[in-house]
């Protein structure tokens, strides 16, 4: 059972996640959007997005740094202060997040008629996901302390086992039971991913930081031949 | 230099009679499906009023636009890592209070109503829910001033450059004159929405500088709607993408005038190509306060002008459209006789809509005060009429008067030399004594009087040739066209999950 969940499920979330995802932007790009409903509420989305997305945000460039530089994490991590430091900031924003995703959700229950009409079932089943997996980790960081410290000998190993094309769960079998919960969700929600409006993610538009601010296209360009079709001012 | 064209607009704004048509006919065209029914990408609103959104014009409240910082154009809203950071939550996006819940009536229950003592009413239902509702705005909720000062004595313009017994004199004209305001997308030669847009979703067409928001590429991100200072993009809450005025393409590239300018009762609105130089957008957008309105006249060329044409044939406009911008009205209203003026320039997105002030405001301050003779005493007439020209000027000319005089002297000017002529009760020197003053010859008169009031619809909307299926056919194979371009959507647009 197990060989299933860390060996198979994995390999098929990050398969549909990639696959589907490419799929899924070629085919039907009108549906990548951020489905933002802003516009009929706007209160308690400021108490649930922003700390959401802010703490989501920080906790998963942690859990990502970490995976790909565990020499480095566990050098940072190496000292008392610092680990306890790092440690509690991590809890700090694992609480900001948890916040902000209850207030999403209520904001979607059904007394909120405006956003209940932008709202599908799809909506529920994204919250639901991220509600069990951040609960089950801000439970990690309450009962299996140092997380920050053994993540890097029993997840971050087991990663680069799946990496490598060499599965080895041995690291992660004998975690207890939530823990390795809040590892399948995690994978659960990649698989989410491709079919939800958690593609947003994908999508964040880091090159605004270098395009044009103008953009100016051309049906066709007759005149001057040597221009590109899409050419860009400024 | 680099030569562009763009289709541009006039309105004139003396002869809008405020019957709402052109946005019903915008409406009926492209905004009443799911998530649209709030938009009016053609609005009319009441001046002096709020407009629509609600004090749309605050940028301190809603920072559209571009401001001057050290000789650059900064986006009001911020640079862009700060929109990237805010991009979860835009903290200056309107929301549906500043626009107003739509709703309809429920017409069956009266008909479904049981017999009894009552008369059965339709009640209200949001056009979102569908369930009841009280209306507590409307898009024109301040229609006609709607019988009280409440919404024209918040005017961010009137807040501006008054003080309270200013505008309380001002109110004593206003009552009797307020005027319409009909508002579309400008399609500004330095468009903030496309500036604003993290994506890079909103573009200008090149042929015809037209503004389009890129429904394939348009993430749902909703800068843009904080980025236009006129908000004149608007957030479909049922796609999750921005839409906004369209410039009705599809109707000029077959030959057609917008429906809002097809349907205008008052015959208010021109259509027009002007050539301009792209290559001084920037510098025209970032002059002194004050010289914006000449600079922006400054960068749109002379269709006339030999070097010109040879230069706009070699950057890749069309023959037919330069002969095209030979007799576009807007070109006589905006560069010609200088009648015509930009909504806001001071947010320095170089708007292509351009507004003939209306007179009326000005008329009556003088009537007002006992005094009809206009050809007598031309001056000082203006001068009297200050109050409505400084709130025109924070309109039109970012408070430039000067320039906003030199309109309403040409207006008035014509008006005395056709009365002189029609009617007689002017002394004929006077007139042109008048006209002098304005700089206006007899034969400009005359064309402006014809344009303005005798105009047929071909002289009004004078669009290029885009007919585009047929210029395809002449030059290219349809399907090698096709297959470089595609063919919109291939099947029905659908929101994500
Ligand atoms: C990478 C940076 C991210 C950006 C720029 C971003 C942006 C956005 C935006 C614009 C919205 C729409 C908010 C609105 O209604 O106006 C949104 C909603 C949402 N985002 Fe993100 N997001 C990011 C990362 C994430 C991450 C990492 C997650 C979770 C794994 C996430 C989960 C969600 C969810 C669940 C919603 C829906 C909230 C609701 O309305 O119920 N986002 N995001
Ligand atoms: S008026 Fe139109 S083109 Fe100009 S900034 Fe607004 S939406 Fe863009
Ligand atoms: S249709 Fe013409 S006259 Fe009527 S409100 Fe619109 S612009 Fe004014």
């Amino acid at each position: 059972m197990d060989a299933f969940w860390f060996i198979a499920f994995p390999y098929l979330a990050l398969a549909l996640a990639i696959g589907v995802g490419i799929y899924r932007y070629l085919t039907s790009r009108y549906t990548y959007s951020s489905l933002s409903s802003q516009l009929l509420e706007n209160r308690k989305l400021f108490w649930g997005s922003v700390p959401w997305h802010y703490g989501i945000t920080l906790i998963l460039l942690a859990h990502l740094f970490a995976g790909l530089f565990p020499g480095a994490a566990g050098f940072i991590l190496g000292g008392r202060i610092r680990l306890l430091v790092l440690e509690l900031t991590g809890m700090a924003l694992a609480f900001f997040a948890l916040f902000g995703l209850i207030v999403l959700m209520i904001r979607r229950l059904p007394t909120n008629s405006l956003v209940r009409r932008a709202t599908s079932y799809m909506d529920g089943i994204v919250l639901g996901f991220l509600l069990l997996q951040v609960a089950t980790g801000v439970s990690i960081a309450i009962f299996e302390r140092w997380g920050s410290l053994w993540y890097l000998r029993t997840a971050v190993p087991w990663f680069w086992s799946l990496v490598k094309l060499h599965p080895d769960m041995s690291t992660v079998a004998t975690l207890p039971g939530f823990v390795k919960v809040h590892f399948v969700i995690g994978f659960a929600i990649i698989l989410l991913f491709p079919f939800t409006r958690l593609v947003h993610l994908v999508m964040f538009p880091i090159h605004y930081m270098w395009r044009p601010y103008q953009v100016v296209i051309w049906n066709r360009r007759r005149g001057r031949a040597a221009v590109q079709p899409t050419e860009i001012i400024r | 230099m680099n030569v562009r064209a763009q289709v541009s607009m006039v309105f004139h704004l003396d002869k809008c009679i405020g019957c709402h048509t052109c946005s019903l006919a915008c409406k009926n065209l492209w905004t009443d499906r799911p998530g649209t029914e709030y938009m009016w990408w053609n609005n009319v609103e009441t001046k002096p009023g709020t407009g629509y959104p609600t004090l749309y014009e605050d940028q301190e409240q809603y920072h559209g636009g571009w401001v001057l910082e050290d000789g650059k154009l900064r986006l009001k809203l911020g640079s862009r890592p700060t929109e990237l950071v805010n991009i979860s939550f835009n903290p200056r996006l309107p929301t549906l209070d500043d626009y107003y819940e739509p709703f309809t009536y429920r017409y069956k229950d009266l008909i479904d109503a049981p017999p009894g003592e009552d008369q059965p009413v339709a009640r209200p239902v949001s056009m979102i829910t569908g369930e009841e509702m009280e209306i507590e705005a409307g898009p024109n909720w301040d229609d006609d001033m709607s019988g009280s000062p409440v919404y024209a004595s918040n005017d961010p313009n009137l807040r501006k450059v008054m003080n309270e017994e200013e505008r309380r004199q001002f109110f004593e004209i206003q009552q009797l004159v307020y005027f319409y305001l009909p508002r579309i997308c400008n399609h500004c030669l330095n468009p903030s929405c496309v500036a604003a847009c993290p994506t890079g979703a909103i573009y200008k067409r090149g042929e015809d500088g037209i503004v389009l928001v890129s429904q394939e590429k348009c993430q749902g991100w909703r800068m843009c709607v904080s980025g236009c200072p006129y908000k004149k993009v608007y957030f479909n809450w049922n796609s999750g993408k921005a839409e906004k005025c369209i410039l009705c393409y599809p109707r000029l590239e077959t030959g057609q005038a917008p429906a809002c300018m097809h349907s205008c009762v008052g015959k208010i609105r021109y259509l027009g190509v002007l050539l301009y130089d792209a290559d001084r957008i920037e510098e025209a957008a970032s002059k002194p306060a004050s010289e914006l309105v000449e600079a922006q006249r400054e960068i749109i060329l002379d269709p006339f002008d030999p070097e010109i044409v040879r230069k706009a044939l070699h950057d890749g406009v069309d023959e037919k459209v330069v002969e095209a911008a030979r007799k576009s009205p807007t070109y006589r209203y905006v560069k010609l006789w200088r009648l015509a003026l930009p909504l806001h320039p001071e947010w320095r997105t170089l708007p292509m809509l351009f507004y003939v002030p209306p007179l009326l405001p000005v008329t009556a301050s003088l009537s007002q005060q006992g005094r009809q003779e206009l050809a007598t005493d031309f001056f000082s007439s203006l001068e009297s009429a200050r109050l409505p020209i400084r709130y025109m000027a924070s309109l039109f000319t970012a408070g430039d008067e000067k320039t906003v005089i030199s309109v309403y002297r040409k207006l008035l000017a014509g008006r005395v030399f056709k009365r002189a002529q029609t009617v007689g009760d002017i002394p004929m020197d006077e007139a042109l004594k008048a006209l002098d003053d304005a700089r206006l010859t007899a034969d400009e008169v005359e064309d402006i009087y014809h344009l303005t009031s005798l105009a047929s619809f071909e002289e009004m909307f004078v669009i290029p040739p885009m007919l585009r299926e047929v210029a395809i056919e002449m030059g290219v194979d349809p399907h090698e066209f096709q297959e470089e371009r595609g063919a919109g959507f291939v099947r029905v647009p659908e929101r994500g999950l």
